[in-house]
């Protein structure tokens, strides 16, 4: 394995528990890493549970080098460990763009400091959609800001698809977090929106989607979503 | 002071069932009758409110008698509005209308989906749990916010005790008490896992690919003497419910709550009741559930619900006291859930 020829090395500290993964800060080959660590599930029958942990985890690391491939700046993945279920990533330097936004709120500073980030995050969506993955969770926890540079993690929940519907619910979920996080920052949406229809050739079919989408789900299921996910 | 009773109609399916209740909750009586089909048939509407005509006022009958309560005692007449089978539906909301007439009673309409979430809380004292609501018309995982009970992950096309039911059908299960019992007990015999599809998207879950891709296999296995009916039901079982324990542990952590409430004709099983308990167990959640003299459709649930509307101002007049199939949870305001609940429940 290769973990085994660093991973012992470093001491894991946790950083996170999440109800599918705990995530740890450690260290690869002499660098700083983070290793995710998908956990068994007790309730579930063992075959069930091993059959959907690995597809979980293949899933995950499929994506994430996909989404490397076209262009989108993410982690490097390291390693991949079949027996423990865990991924190694490359530990990234940088406040989360959430983070910054925040920051930005409090500080009541000029809401064109948030240009930068919305073009960032309209191109890479852009591309990352072109590339026919759908990262699934959106936030801006999910984003990285590295040396004025935008870096994506967690591609936990992401997908291969070229359906409208999907992007166009991936860039709703975007625009629940931003509103209820960020209202202060006023329509970062809409710079986002339109860094995004310059990136992805494929901009009108989604933003039909997201058109039709949001009458659609403001009256089920996410108007919820509003109010309590972000 | 006088307490409030509640006489309430449930027919939105094959039972139909009379109860009374008083708004603590009481349950005097609630008595139901359940339209059982030969194996490998499901029921159909018309037959089925046939039978609910038939038994609807010796039922009614002996809630009265058993609650020994005459009609003045009771303030108002609850009836499932919806969702349901039209034709069955029908049956509650005629005879609540007559009734209502003759003895000059308020009506009050309920949805069948908010009564299981306030019968199943007032039973097991769940405060504010995040509740799975599975039955044979409805799979739902639904928390409470700002007014009403949302909806955050459901069946995408058919319900989980849909699905159940359709397999005892294939294997010819007997319908009696109901055919998701006869797969619970033949599961526990079950010693082989079978590989089925696992179809969860997001917070909502998909059964009708699987349901028959275990149509076609057990045609096949059974065949050529690969495995049992047992194992069948198993792995069935064993699927179907890690999807549901799936879906609701991400309800649990979006929003936050730390307890998990299981109602509907389904959350009588006792293995799907044992797998939530083991999820909440590791959360540092607890888990509610009640057996099937609550879980199943009854009066008592639709008397209790619409009772507490009714406590707060709300009826249904006579020219409104219609009946739909399609009525969802989200739909209804619970004007009962405030911060003053518990002060008007003492009173």
């Amino acid at each position: 394995m290769e973990t085994e020829a660093n991973g012992e090395s470093g001491s894991l500290v946790l950083i996170k528990q999440g109800a599918e993964a705990r995530v740890f800060e450690s260290t690869f080959a002499g660098r700083k890493c983070v290793v995710k660590e998908r956990f068994s599930k007790k309730y579930r029958h063992p075959t069930l549970d091993a059959k959907l942990t690995l597809k979980r985890l293949y899933a995950e690391a499929r994506c994430l080098t996909k989404a490397r491939k076209v262009g989108v700046v993410t982690p490097v993945l390291y390693a991949v460990d079949t027996v423990s279920h865990s991924l190694t990533f490359e530990y990234v330097e940088g406040l989360s763009v959430k983070d910054h936004f925040l920051e930005f709120g409090s500080k009541r500073v000029g809401l064109e400091n948030t240009d930068e980030f919305a073009l960032q995050i309209g191109n890479t969506i852009g591309k990352l959609h072109d590339g026919g993955v759908v990262h699934g969770d959106l936030t801006t926890s999910n984003m990285l800001w590295r040396d004025g540079k935008l870096v994506l993690i967690d591609f936990g929940l992401s997908f291969v698809s070229t359906l409208p519907e999907d992007k166009a619910v991936d860039l709703y979920v975007l625009e629940r977090a931003l509103l209820s996080m960020h209202s202060s920052l006023g329509n970062v949406m809409e710079k986002v929106l339109a860094a995004y229809r310059k990136s992805s050739k494929q901009w009108c079919s989604t933003l039909n989607k997201l058109a039709d989408g949001m009458i659609l789900y403001y009256n089920t299921v996410l108007s919820f979503h509003c109010g309590l996910f972000f | 002071m006088k307490r409030m009773i509640a006489l309430g109609f449930e027919g939105s399916a094959n039972k139909i069932g009379v109860g009374v209740v008083t708004l603590d909750g009481t349950i005097l009586s609630n008595p139901r009758h359940t339209y059982i089909t030969p194996p490998g048939q499901g029921f159909l509407p018309r037959e089925t409110a046939h039978h609910h005509l038939e038994h609807v006022l010796p039922l009614v009958k002996e809630a009265l008698e058993t609650a020994q309560i005459s009609l003045k005692d009771v303030d108002c007449l609850c009836y499932t509005k919806g969702p349901g089978m039209g034709a069955p539906l029908q049956v509650s909301a005629v005879v609540v209308r007559v009734l209502s007439q003759l003895w000059k009673i308020p009506i009050v309409g309920v949805n069948h989906c908010v009564a299981h979430i306030e019968m199943g809380r007032v039973v097991t004292g769940a405060e504010d749990p995040v509740v799975l609501y599975v039955s044979g018309g409805n799979t739902q995982v639904i928390a409470y916010s700002e007014g009403k009970y949302r909806i955050f992950g459901e069946t995408i096309d058919i319900a989980i005790g849909n699905c159940l039911d359709r397999f005892a059908r294939v294997l010819m299960l007997s319908n009696d008490p109901s055919p998701g019992y006869n797969i619970e007990q033949l599961a526990k015999k079950g010693e082989k896992f079978i590989d089925l599809p696992y179809v969860v998207k997001g917070m909502d879950v998909s059964f009708s690919g699987i349901l028959s891709y275990i149509e076609a296999e057990a045609e096949q296995k059974l065949k050529n003497n690969e495995c049992t009916p047992a194992d069948l039901c198993y792995s069935l079982q064993e699927t179907l419910f890690a999807m549901l324990v799936e879906i609701t542990e991400r309800a649990m952590a979006h929003c936050d709550k730390k307890d998990v409430l299981i109602v509907g004709g389904v959350g009588c099983n006792e293995r799907l009741q044992g797998m939530m308990r083991v999820m909440c167990g590791e959360r540092g959640g607890k888990l509610f559930a009640t057996d099937d003299r609550y879980c199943i459709d009854n009066g008592a649930m639709i008397a209790y619900t619409g009772l507490l509307a009714y406590a707060h101002g709300s009826t249904t007049p006579l020219e409104k006291s219609t009946f739909t199939q399609r009525f969802r949870t989200d739909e209804v305001w619970a004007v009962w859930r405030d911060e003053h609940e518990s002060e008007i429940k003492s009173t």
